[in-house]
């Protein structure tokens, strides 16, 4: 056992865990994060995405120790208080989850691609960036549409007073 | 995933000490590959040694003549550097083509060369390129560094420090992709080097991994041009055959995938 430490949506964790121990089996098991889903376990379907330091990767496909010491956010970080995000409110206004099995996935791939291309989103874009996320639903109209929308609006300026 | 000991290796000579102390150690990289593959059992190392904290293994350097890529150096970062996209810009488009988003921000160039899969992307531009492998050893040239799948010149405790590109005239890279998997039925990378040779290199294609075609770079010595590569027939020999393809199939993928990639070359 291997005593493994990270920064979890800004809160400190540790846990004992073999070395072998993938990211999303500590996120759900070792401190009880089950937001972040399982769903193919071969790094195709995305359910599993979170960000390590800041970018988009399949905690399927990543041991817990290689995050040792890395800052990490699940979905369960994005939500300030009972405000969504964004990105969230978005998925819910455009109806984009049907089961939800794969939302949370979708959604932090969402948030890690609007943060890479700014501004400069376009449907063709999100379809080839969602290549690594799969909606047995079958949803991904509304997927779509919600990632634009939240896009527009995470570039709007606050409104004046 | 059968049970490992991970560590992480401060240097390069700490990652050599590391492997010599394990029973059966491998090196990893960006993991993309090595970890489903133990998670499926058909790898099981006693140790796992984690190159990518090493300083100076990451980053890209570029002179006039070449461009040199860290081998730990993930897939995003190549796909999105400007002194790629500046230099080569057939590299910066194949690595952003590796993959998905998430598998780019993990997967490394050292690792994809050091696995050498017969369906990697990275591979038909080393060897099309005519590149470098520079290791802590020596440099290990393209035409002998693939042994075949999966099979390279690499050294059980050598460690990839980095890959050199020649810089070249015009190049590019067009691939046919598995519509499941997304892996390359086809993928060819085109070069015409700043001498006036020309190199083309396949992935997913061969039976021995990736590998030249000799008539297609006749054809385009002559004239660089899709056009001139019209009527000229790629033999199925030594070509793979499987569920997604015929040799056949993919033989006519390479014509057609060669003739995409000169057009996007200019």
């Amino acid at each position: 056992m291997t005593t493994v430490s990270m920064t979890v949506n800004g809160r400190q964790v540790s846990a004992d865990v073999e070395d072998r121990t993938l990211l999303v089996d500590y996120l759900r098991n070792a401190i009880s994060l089950t937001g972040t889903h399982v769903g193919c376990d071969t790094s195709q379907c995305g359910a599993c995405v979170v960000h390590v330091d800041g970018r988009a990767v399949k905690s399927c496909t990543m041991l817990a120790v290689q995050a040792a010491g890395s800052s990490v956010t699940t979905i369960e970080g994005l939500a300030t208080g009972d405000e969504l995000h964004p990105v969230q409110a978005a998925f819910r206004e455009h109806h984009g989850l049907q089961c939800g099995f794969c939302t949370p996935g979708m959604i932090m791939t969402a948030v890690d691609m609007i943060r890479r291309h700014g501004g400069q989103l376009d449907e063709a874009t999100v379809r080839h960036e969602l290549e690594g996320n799969i909606c047995r639903c079958t949803g991904y109209h509304n997927i779509v549409k919600a990632i634009l929308d939240a896009a527009a609006k995470m570039q709007m300026p606050a409104a004046a007073e | 995933m059968y049970a490992t000991n991970f560590s992480r290796a401060a240097n390069l000579a700490d990652a050599s000490a590391k492997m010599g102390a394990a029973t059966d150690g491998k090196y990893l990289a960006g993991g993309q590959t090595l970890i489903p593959t133990m998670k499926q059992r058909l790898a099981a190392p006693s140790d796992l040694i984690d190159l990518t904290r090493i300083p100076d293994l990451s980053g890209i350097k570029a002179d006039a003549d070449t461009v040199t890529i860290g081998a730990a150096t993930r897939h995003y970062d190549v796909a999105t550097s400007a002194t790629v996209r500046g230099a080569i810009p057939a590299i910066a488009a194949l690595a952003a083509g590796i993959g998905d988003p998430a598998v780019r921000h993990m997967g490394t160039i050292g690792g994809s060369i050091a696995n050498n899969d017969p369906a990697a992307d990275y591979p038909a531009a080393v060897l099309a390129l005519g590149a470098g492998i520079i290791t802590d050893k020596r440099t290990i040239f393209a035409e002998a560094w693939f042994q075949g799948m999966f099979s390279t010149a690499l050294g059980t405790d050598e460690i990839v420090k980095a890959i050199q590109f020649p810089i070249p005239a015009k190049a590019a890279y067009a691939k046919f992709p598995n519509p499941a998997s997304r892996y390359a039925l086809a993928g060819v990378f085109v070069a015409k080097m700043k001498n006036g040779s020309v190199r083309v290199a396949a992935t997913g294609v061969g039976e021995g991994g990736v590998l030249r075609f000799p008539a297609l770079e006749a054809a385009l010595q002559a004239n660089w041009s899709a056009a001139a590569l019209a009527n000229v027939a790629v033999s199925p020999e030594g070509l793979l055959s499987d569920i997604h393809g015929s040799a056949e199939y993919r033989a006519n993928l390479v014509n057609v995938m060669a003739r995409r990639a000169v057009a996007a070359a200019g």
